[in-house]
């Protein structure tokens, strides 16, 4: 993309866009943090993340802020607009996956410390988290490259994720049935496991922006989100 | 792709067609063809030289008090070219009223001001001539400010009422299109704001086509944007569309600010 006649607009538009990268480049790893201390069983590293969660929220604070002064600034059109208004979301998306990092954390941290010999292994759970952190790094670098093809990719993604998401659903409802004793644990499993699956929703929102932000086109609630992006 | 058949649906009052536009040699506007609709407010925005109030100015055959300058094509108004030589030019400017970048307020009275255009197409009496220059004064937003000084000149008034004052003397004559070249561009914010209140009021008894530099303001009052670039019509459309997304990368660089 060719650059502005103002430079300082360039400066303003580039430095808003380095600290949404930046912003996901946290977020990515608080999330691939928890889901690998939920693993191990890593109390130190669980806290680590919950402590780091402020941070993540400073840059929505900061990020936003300075999209509210682009706009009274620059009054920007067209694709610089679509960009404003697209990262301006991303922002809360971003915010609110860095929470549910935090919260895999702190759920992981209270079945860890608990010390629960019940802890369902979950096989699929292990799966589920892998295909969240790919579609998180998918999203981001669509974002980064503004790369429309890669977005689409991302919300095809989130198909996987719900289906497994279902399938963990199922496993833990029958540890309950066949031994209440596990159903503390298990429900906190359920909020970690739904906590994965949200972050796999932000991510799709974060490629519906990229795809906003190219083509103009508004793909979210369209149910067929990925087959609207084919025309895009 | 060919900007001259870009369409806009609704009934035209002005219909532009392969418009050329010639300073002697020079062509300043080149096979330009678009609608200006009925009651909504068309912009038209671009570079200097862009052609933009050359075209606007076509629209009421200013350009006929310039000679070596001349236009070619048509454009259609109550299903008559207004190009045509047979066309009455002063009966034309009646119909289509024209406001200029600088107020241009004649130096005679407020109330004469607006009376003189009146009276060279309406033999009114003096009660009827009253009212008249009250609604105008009215319309134009002006009546509180000046019925209690209808009397003083015209030029005793700030820049934003001697504006407003020059539209309340356009839309005296009860005109059926009114054409604004740059009105706001000598005025502050305030005043500016009062204008284009004004040109939101206006349309819904006018038709409106403005020529600004200001493309915020043409994003903010008009239904129609039209982008034109050295004589041509690059794109035209919903205003809505073009400024959140514009189909040609000419116009996106242009409204962006990356023009070079």
């Amino acid at each position: 993309m060719s650059s502005h006649l103002s430079k300082q607009f360039d400066l303003e538009l580039e430095s808003i866009r380095t600290r949404i990268l930046q912003m996901g480049g946290l977020v990515e790893r608080q999330l691939m943090a928890a889901i690998d201390a939920f693993n191990t069983g890593n109390i130190e590293a669980m806290q680590e993340i919950i402590r780091t969660d402020s941070e993540v929220d400073a840059f929505e604070v900061d990020i936003d802020e300075d999209c509210t002064l682009l706009i009274a600034r620059r009054q920007p059109t067209a694709r610089d607009l679509r960009l404003v208004m697209a990262i301006s979301r991303i922002v809360t998306d971003l915010e609110r996956s860095g929470d549910k990092a935090a919260k895999i954390a702190n759920k992981s941290r209270k079945l860890h410390r608990a010390g629960s010999q019940r802890i369902p292994r979950l096989t699929d759970l292990h799966h589920c988290g892998g295909l969240v952190t790919t579609m998180l790094q998918g999203a981001l670098d669509s974002l980064a490259r503004m790369d429309v093809d890669a977005a689409r990719q991302v919300i095809q993604a989130d198909k996987e994720i719900d289906a497994v998401f279902n399938s963990i659903l199922r496993q833990l409802v029958t540890y309950m049935m066949e031994d209440p004793r596990t159903i503390g644990e298990a429900l906190d499993i359920i909020w970690i496991a739904k906590a994965i699956e949200r972050v796999g929703d932000h991510a799709t929102n974060i490629a519906e922006n990229v795809i906003y932000t190219v083509s103009g086109i508004d793909v979210r609630h369209t149910g067929s989100a990925a087959r609207k992006a084919e025309k895009a | 792709m060919s900007a001259l058949q870009q369409a806009v649906d609704g009934e035209a009052i002005l219909a532009v067609r392969d418009l050329s536009f010639y300073y002697g040699d020079f062509r300043g506007l080149n096979q330009v063809s678009l609608d200006i609709l009925k009651n909504k407010v068309t912009a038209f925005i671009g570079p200097s030289g862009c052609g933009k109030s050359t075209l606007l100015r076509t629209f009421n055959r200013m350009y006929d008090l310039y000679p070596g300058q001349r236009a070619e094509g048509q454009i259609i108004f109550h299903g008559s070219n207004l190009l045509d030589r047979k066309q009455d030019v002063n009966l034309l400017r009646a119909r289509i009223g024209m406001v200029f970048q600088k107020p241009t307020p004649f130096p005679m009275t407020i109330y004469e001001n607006i009376a003189f255009g009146v009276r060279l197409y309406e033999p009114l009496a003096k009660s009827d001539m009253d009212e008249r220059v009250e609604w105008a004064l009215r319309k134009a937003a002006l009546w509180e400010e000046t019925r209690n000084k209808l009397q003083q000149s015209g030029l005793s008034l700030s820049g934003g009422q001697q504006q407003r004052l020059c539209i309340a003397r356009t839309i005296a004559v009860k005109p059926d299109v009114v054409l604004l070249d740059e009105p706001t561009s000598a005025l502050d914010p305030l005043s500016t704001a009062k204008i284009e209140e004004l040109i939101n009021e206006l349309k819904s008894e006018y038709s409106i086509a403005i020529v600004t530099h200001n493309m915020q303001q043409a994003a903010r009052i008009s239904d129609y944007t039209a982008f034109m670039y050295i004589g041509e019509l690059i794109e035209f459309g919903n205003t809505r569309e073009l400024f959140v997304k514009p189909k040609q990368q000419h116009t996106e660089d242009y409204i962006t600010g990356r023009f070079g």
